[in-house]
């Protein structure tokens, strides 16, 4: 749950977010344009000193879904313990959100996972490369599209013998 | 596309040459690393110019695994993620779906998994104290440690059958009810573990070469630890006191008696002082939990239709049938919303959440876990430069870094 004055501030600052509660989880959906806005101002003057957690889903083919992905910021703040989570859909073919690595270094982790894992790219990001996978792979597991037991990349690596290594 | 191996078999773009720093690969099979962790380590004589963690050996994919499996078979890869405290992740996978149900687990259900939660929180702590003291040099310790390990798979085992991969819980509950071995066994650890804290306390604390080893050495302020994202004993060795079983109490944890333990150096040193606090106060709960273990059922009513009802039931009565055949059929089962939800617990690294998205279906349209190691494992860089080469061992040791948990 959150303070009931900070969506009346953020609808001040940056205009109606939409705005809905599940489970007591407090949830505000941001446009692209304005999400590097949202969160300094979260961090800054909302005291949301934590970043939970970075992550995505992928809306391929999901009921109802209007947009592909939907990037999931969880953010908490450890002096009051309130939570937020801040959508953020973005959609083919601009895959490039702000990164959030200037305001808080766990995102970059995070974010390097998210571009492995979805092809998602983080401008302003210091070192974004893959994290898991090989920098060679070319394809993003985590999307829908991808299949469970994957493409057969593994027959295009090289085997590396021992005299070689 | 695929690749082209010509790409591949070039040589690799190498560094500029500097004549006084070279590169030292830190794993991924080295002794000291415990698990398939690599660091390419930039070094300076002795030390530590630069590390970059390189991570991804496992390949266990449980992101994308959890997007096949229904919500009662995951269990078994939860086990996996965190392999020194399995049953931690069960309840933490378990309970995050019950978020997203909106089920309310009855209150000895609650209490059987606050004791398991604890138990695991004491096992993963003895191992990566253990660990800490053998990797700076005392092998004893470890031995003290990983003995008291043992009991504590007993314990598992009198429970459920597993010693190592436990997957207890289960949608609703449990996979049954706690026996009275279980109980005997749990009181016995509690009155003999006391004796092996001490012990290790004095084997350890005030020895010279341990605090030389790991005082001062990979220093985390609180702002960085905030920064960072870091929860669980390295957020709280360096003076943050969240800690969600005080702040934000799930499962049982309102009715036990116990202390939050923060350090504040944020140095190894302070990490391993808040673990041996820690569980001192884990055992505090154990023992009220167990003390105050209530009666009734550990599943929720068979009307929710979402626990797998007992045997008994399923060859007695025919609505115990019905259930038990609509839970284990495909495309049949419990009722999903079409909604999303994080739940976290406060495992033994730091906060171990799951965002799960429910599609109406009996399988999870996205299992995200958020693992406490993989945010660790990202401060170590910063942990590690400018200290020396052998303090990298004292330094992984104190984050207790589950490669299994480095892995989507």
């Amino acid at each position: 749950m959150i303070q009931a004055d900070t969506l009346d501030k953020l609808t001040a600052a940056f205009g109606p977010l939409p705005h809905s509660e599940f489970r007591g989880q407090s949830r505000i959906v941001v446009p692209k344009e304005s999400m590097s806005g949202v969160l300094a101002w979260l961090k800054k003057s909302g005291g949301f000193d934590l970043l939970v957690d970075v992550t995505c889903v992928d809306y391929l083919n999901y009921r109802g879904a209007t947009d592909r992905f939907g990037l999931v910021y969880l953010l908490a703040s450890t002096t009051t313990n309130e939570r937020l989570t801040v959508r953020v859909f973005v959609n083919e073919p601009d895959l490039t959100v702000p990164s959030a690595v200037p305001l808080w270094e766990g995102a970059n982790w995070f974010e390097r996972e998210v571009y492995d894992m979805f092809g998602i790219t983080f401008s302003g990001h210091p070192d974004l490369r893959r994290i898991l996978l090989p920098d060679e792979f070319e394809a993003y597991p985590l999307r829908k599209d991808y299949p469970l037991q994957g493409r057969g990349e593994r027959h295009n690596f090289p085997v590396l013998t021992r005299a070689r290594s | 596309m695929p690749l082209e191996p010509a790409t591949l078999t070039a040589e690799p773009a190498r560094d500029e040459a500097q004549d006084y720093i070279w590169t030292l690969n830190f794993g991924p099979q080295h002794p000291a690393t415990h698990t398939t962790l690599r660091i390419v380590l930039k070094l300076d004589g002795e030390r530590v110019v630069d590390a970059v963690p390189d991570i991804g050996y496992l390949h266990s994919g449980f992101e994308k695994i959890g997007e096949h499996l229904n919500y009662n078979q995951y269990v078994t890869v939860t086990d996996r993620m965190n392999y020194i405290s399995p049953m931690a992740n069960n309840v933490a996978w378990h309970g995050a779906v019950e978020r997203l149900l909106g089920l309310e687990i009855p209150k000895r259900c609650q209490y059987i998994r606050t004791i398991l939660a604890e138990l695991s929180r004491i096992s993963d702590h003895l191992l990566c104290n253990g660990a800490v003291g053998l990797d700076v040099g005392a092998f004893t310790y470890f031995l003290y440690a990983f003995n008291r390990r043992e009991d504590l798979y007993d314990i598992f085992e009198s429970l459920c059958g597993a010693r190592f991969t436990n997957s207890y819980t289960r949608v609703g509950g449990v996979m049954h009810d706690a026996n009275p071995l279980f109980v005997e066994l749990v009181r016995k650890f509690v009155r003999t573990f006391p004796k092996t804290l001490e012990d290790m306390d004095r084997l350890l604390n005030r020895n010279r070469i341990f605090i030389d080893r790991t005082k001062g050495v990979g220093v985390l302020t609180k702002e960085e630890a905030t920064n960072r994202s870091c929860t669980g004993p390295v957020a709280r060795g360096s003076g943050v006191t969240r800690d969600l079983r005080k702040d934000e109490p799930y499962l049982a944890y309102k009715d036990f008696d116990f202390q939050i333990c923060c350090a504040s150096a944020g140095d190894c040193y302070a990490r391993y002082l808040v673990r041996m606090a820690e569980m001192r106060e884990s055992l505090k709960i154990v023992a009220q939990a167990i003390e105050n273990l209530p009666s009734g059922p550990v599943n929720v009513d068979i009307g929710e239709r979402t626990a797998i009802p007992s045997k008994q039931d399923v060859y007695s009565t025919i609505e115990g049938c019905i259930s038990h055949f609509e839970l284990t059929m495909s495309n049949r089962g419990f009722e999903v919303p079409s909604e999303e939800s994080y739940a976290a617990t406060e495992s033994p690294n730091g906060e171990l959440g799951f965002y799960v998205v429910g599609d109406g279906s009996e399988v999870a349209w996205r299992a995200r876990c958020r693992p406490p190691s993989y945010i660790h494992f990202a401060a170590f860089p910063h942990l590690i430069r400018g200290h020396t080469l052998s303090d990298v061992v004292a330094v992984l040791g104190s984050l207790n870094i589950i490669a299994a948990e480095l892995d989507r």
